[in-house]
């Protein structure tokens, strides 16, 4: 009481004479209506943590309000350029965090925490899905006037084929995640040169975080890109191509070559430090940090080809639109003359408008009429059965193939068997042959067949499934003596393939 | 459309009396009439699938007094006749009180009730139509064929809500309605903070969404034979029919273009010239701006 008591004293005086004293100037109050919204954000993630106590069960183990923010930074970095990002995947992620606050329940509880919690964060038992603040201001006539404040913290976006993604919004981004509130252009390159800087001092924890700000900003400049490009397609007339536009896709551009190359370097000197360092959170957090690049160079890329379709995309709306031949008649302006006069205007009046077009717009619908009769009927009919499986499947008729291998799955093994050297004694394919005649007259023809491919082994195939060993044939110039063969007298030999270290190759080329 | 009324009667009255070659109307012609005006009740019914109904509107056509007959049918009915055409068939729509009108009501329960949902509709409606024809001249072509698609038309219409947030920004003011006086809120806001799209347990849109709004817009329209499905991309892709332009046109266009005269609203620029480019450079500072992420 008496920590709050100054504060009170402060705020309370001005209101109560609000009467005979001007009221405090607009400026001053529209400050305080700024930090009042940013504050009523962080209000759904206080209310979960109040609330899990009414929640059927023993929640209070968990943090909600930090499983809450980790979610809104998920999402966050989840968000691509086309969709948002996927609420299984966003529920998947949270859950190794979740059961680390209470590793003995069981994993159903922890995904229904994940659930909750993202449940709330976009609010779904509301029409709008979202939040309302109500807070007070001083109109200019000094009157107190309150206001609702509509807000969302993670909103949902259809996406492709009907499905539905997560998005944060710009108010969970400026609240929640940091004041990123800033140019981001001028943000990007400070965070880039910072990382750089951080790297090469082996400070890693720091360029972690700043690798992440520097995706977080780079997600923002793809989402303000697509919306430009949005509107591109719209209408050509309504966008200025003759400057602005041309301007930021050049702008653009070189952002995205200039990122590219920057951040490839960066990805070098990662690589070095993570593979230089001897201290495994170290080697943990560098890798991390490898992720992170590579995915922020992936989204440039994806930017990279939006900007090159812009391009032809205008050429061919200017040939459609601007081309044609000019009509003599006027019409409406159907945007400029009613929408968009219309969304201005105090939902009362825009009624009118909106059901003058909805009346008279709409068409015609023939009423229907029902005879009694024809109701008892429609009442009496018992509903149609729905197939719920569809069709029933026609049990296919299989024929069965004639087995026309030229050898046996015995011979197969048998051959193999036999060319199953040892690494460091290689074999005649003579030696081999005379061998194979004594098991089988067949069997010769098969390991001939299986020497003469190890003449060309595939060893990038061998390199990409990470086999550990390969069969290769080498040709030194000595002639085959065989009654049934004819040609070079190959060395048969077994190549050991180092695997853990293509496997460490391929990751780190991938 | 009591004017319609008045064109016809006179129309029709005089011409038993003062016809002085063609023969009296006979109950055969009346019933020809009636079956036209009742082939203009199935919008979807195209004229070039159907023989007779190509037919009635080819005497129609050449067919002056029977002309005249079936549109005293339309009127008698309720209806008003924008067009008689091959291409259209013959396009009627629902004059203010017939049975045949569509109310809001019967539309969607919600908007019955709550002014807040009734204005999303009828926007959905608004926008679908703007976006299907977004220039004057599209609206006058009768060649045009509009394409909208349902997300298209719900981030459009976010987007000049976003423009006008970011406006009103600008100057300092304050959007947040008052508490106490929910009418007073600005129109824009209202579809701004009504989520896009929301997950539902059966995978379907879900209603209230602004693109569960707009998709239940397109399904009636192309209900009523105005849009044709063309494909599922981008929550449903549709182009637009003859009868849709002339409605738009016609009918709802200058009904909505009437209503916001007489609140005062529209701009002195517009009653001089609608085609100027200065309207356009308008909304080019609208869009441009709005997609430049970059000012200031």
């Amino acid at each position: 009481m008496h920590v709050t008591s100054p504060a009170s004293t402060d705020s309370v005086p001005p209101q109560l004479s609000a009467g005979p004293r001007p009221a405090p100037g607009p400026a001053a109050d529209e400050g305080l209506a700024r930090r009042l919204r940013a504050l009523a954000c962080t209000a759904p993630l206080h209310d979960l943590d109040a609330r899990k106590a009414n929640l059927a069960g023993e929640y209070s183990v968990y943090g909600m309000a930090e499983v809450a923010l980790a979610a809104i930074d998920l999402v966050t970095l989840n968000m691509d350029f086309d969709t948002g990002a996927d609420h299984e995947q966003i529920v998947a992620r949270l859950i190794p965090r979740i059961a680390a606050q209470a590793p003995r329940r069981p994993v159903a509880e922890h995904e229904r925490v994940a659930r909750w919690v993202l449940e709330n964060l976009i609010n779904v038992g509301s029409v709008d899905r979202g939040f309302r603040a109500v807070y007070g201001t001083f109109a200019p006539d000094g009157s107190y006037v309150r206001r609702d404040y509509d807000f969302k913290l993670i909103e949902e976006v259809p996406g492709y084929g009907g499905s539905v993604y997560l998005r944060t919004t710009d108010e969970a981004v400026n609240v929640l995640v940091g004041a990123l509130d800033t140019d981001v252009t001028s943000a990007q390159i400070a965070a880039e040169v910072k990382l750089d800087i951080l790297i090469s001092r082996g400070r890693l924890a720091d360029a972690q975080l700043a690798a992440e700000q520097a995706r977080y900003r780079t997600v923002q400049y793809s989402e303000s890109l697509r919306r430009a490009l949005d509107a591109t397609r719209r209408n050509v007339r309504a966008v200025d191509w003759l400057q602005a536009i041309p301007d930021m896709i050049a702008e653009a551009l070189d952002h995205v070559a200039d990122r590219y190359r920057h951040e490839n370097a960066i990805l070098t000197n990662i690589r070095k430090a993570r593979d230089e360092t001897e201290d495994p959170g170290h080697k943990r957090r560098a890798a991390e940090l490898v992720d992170i690049v590579k995915d922020c160079i992936r989204r440039h890329t994806q930017l990279q080809s939006r900007l090159l379709e812009a391009g032809p995309l205008f050429r061919a709306e200017q040939d459609r639109q601007v081309f044609a031949t000019p009509m003599t008649t006027s019409g409406t302006d159907l945007y400029a003359h009613l929408l968009a006069p219309v969304l201005p205007l105090p939902v009362e009046q825009a009624l009118r408008v909106t059901d003058a077009f909805f009346a008279r717009g709409t068409g015609l619908r023939t009423p229907g009429s029902v005879r009694v009769g024809d109701l008892v009927d429609l009442l009496l009919t018992p509903p149609a059965e729905r197939e719920h499986l569809g069709a029933e499947m026609p049990e296919p008729d299989l024929i069965a193939t004639p087995d026309d291998s030229r050898f046996s799955e015995e011979q197969l093994a048998a051959a193999t068997e036999l060319l199953d050297l040892p690494a460091d004694a290689p074999r005649r394919l003579s030696g081999l042959l005379a061998e194979a005649r004594r098991r089988d007259p067949d069997l010769p023809y098969l390991v001939a067949l299986l020497a003469v491919h190890a003449a060309s082994p595939p060893v990038g195939t061998a390199y990409r499934q990470g086999e550990e060993k390969l069969l290769f044939a080498v040709d030194d110039g000595t002639e085959l003596d065989d009654p049934e063969f004819g040609g070079a007298d190959l060395i048969v030999g077994t190549a050991l393939l180092d695997a853990a270290g293509m496997a460490a190759d391929r990751t780190e080329a991938a | 459309m009591t004017e319609y009324v008045d064109r016809s009667e006179p129309d029709v009255v005089p011409a038993a009396p003062s016809a002085p070659v063609p023969a009296a109307v006979t109950p055969a012609d009346a019933a020809d009439a009636a079956r036209l005006v009742a082939f203009g009740l199935q919008p979807k019914l195209q004229p070039a699938r159907d023989q007779e109904y190509a037919d009635l509107l080819r005497r129609y056509r050449e067919d002056p007094p029977f002309a005249r007959l079936a549109d005293a049918v339309a009127t008698g009915l309720g209806l008003v006749v924008l067009e008689v055409s091959p291409r259209a068939g013959m396009a009627v729509t629902a004059a203010e009180d017939s049975v045949f009108a569509v109310r809001m009501g019967d539309y969607a329960r919600r908007a019955a009730t709550d002014s807040g949902d009734r204005f999303l509709h009828g926007l959905a409606h608004l926008a679908v139509a703007a976006m299907a024809f977004p220039r004057p001249e599209d609206l006058a072509d009768d060649a045009y064929i509009g394409r909208v698609t349902v997300n298209g038309v719900d981030s459009f219409v976010r987007q000049a809500c976003r423009r006008l947030e970011e406006r009103a920004a600008e100057q300092g003011e304050n959007t947040d309605p008052a508490s106490d006086a929910p009418g007073l809120e600005a129109a824009w806001r209202i579809w701004h903070r009504r989520s896009s799209a929301g997950a539902t347990k059966d995978a379907r849109r879900l209603p209230g969404s602004t693109t569960g709004i707009v998709g239940k817009a397109v399904a009636f329209l192309t209900d009523s034979g105005f849009l044709q499905r063309t494909g599922d991309d981008a929550g449903g892709t549709y182009r637009t029919t003859a009868r849709y332009q002339l409605q738009v046109r016609d009918m709802a266009g200058s009904a909505a273009l009437a209503e916001l005269t007489e609140l005062g609203i529209v701009p002195v620029t517009d009653g001089t010239a609608a085609l100027l480019p200065a309207e356009d450079t308008d909304d080019l500072d609208l869009v441009a701006d709005a997609g430049l992420p970059f000012h200031s």
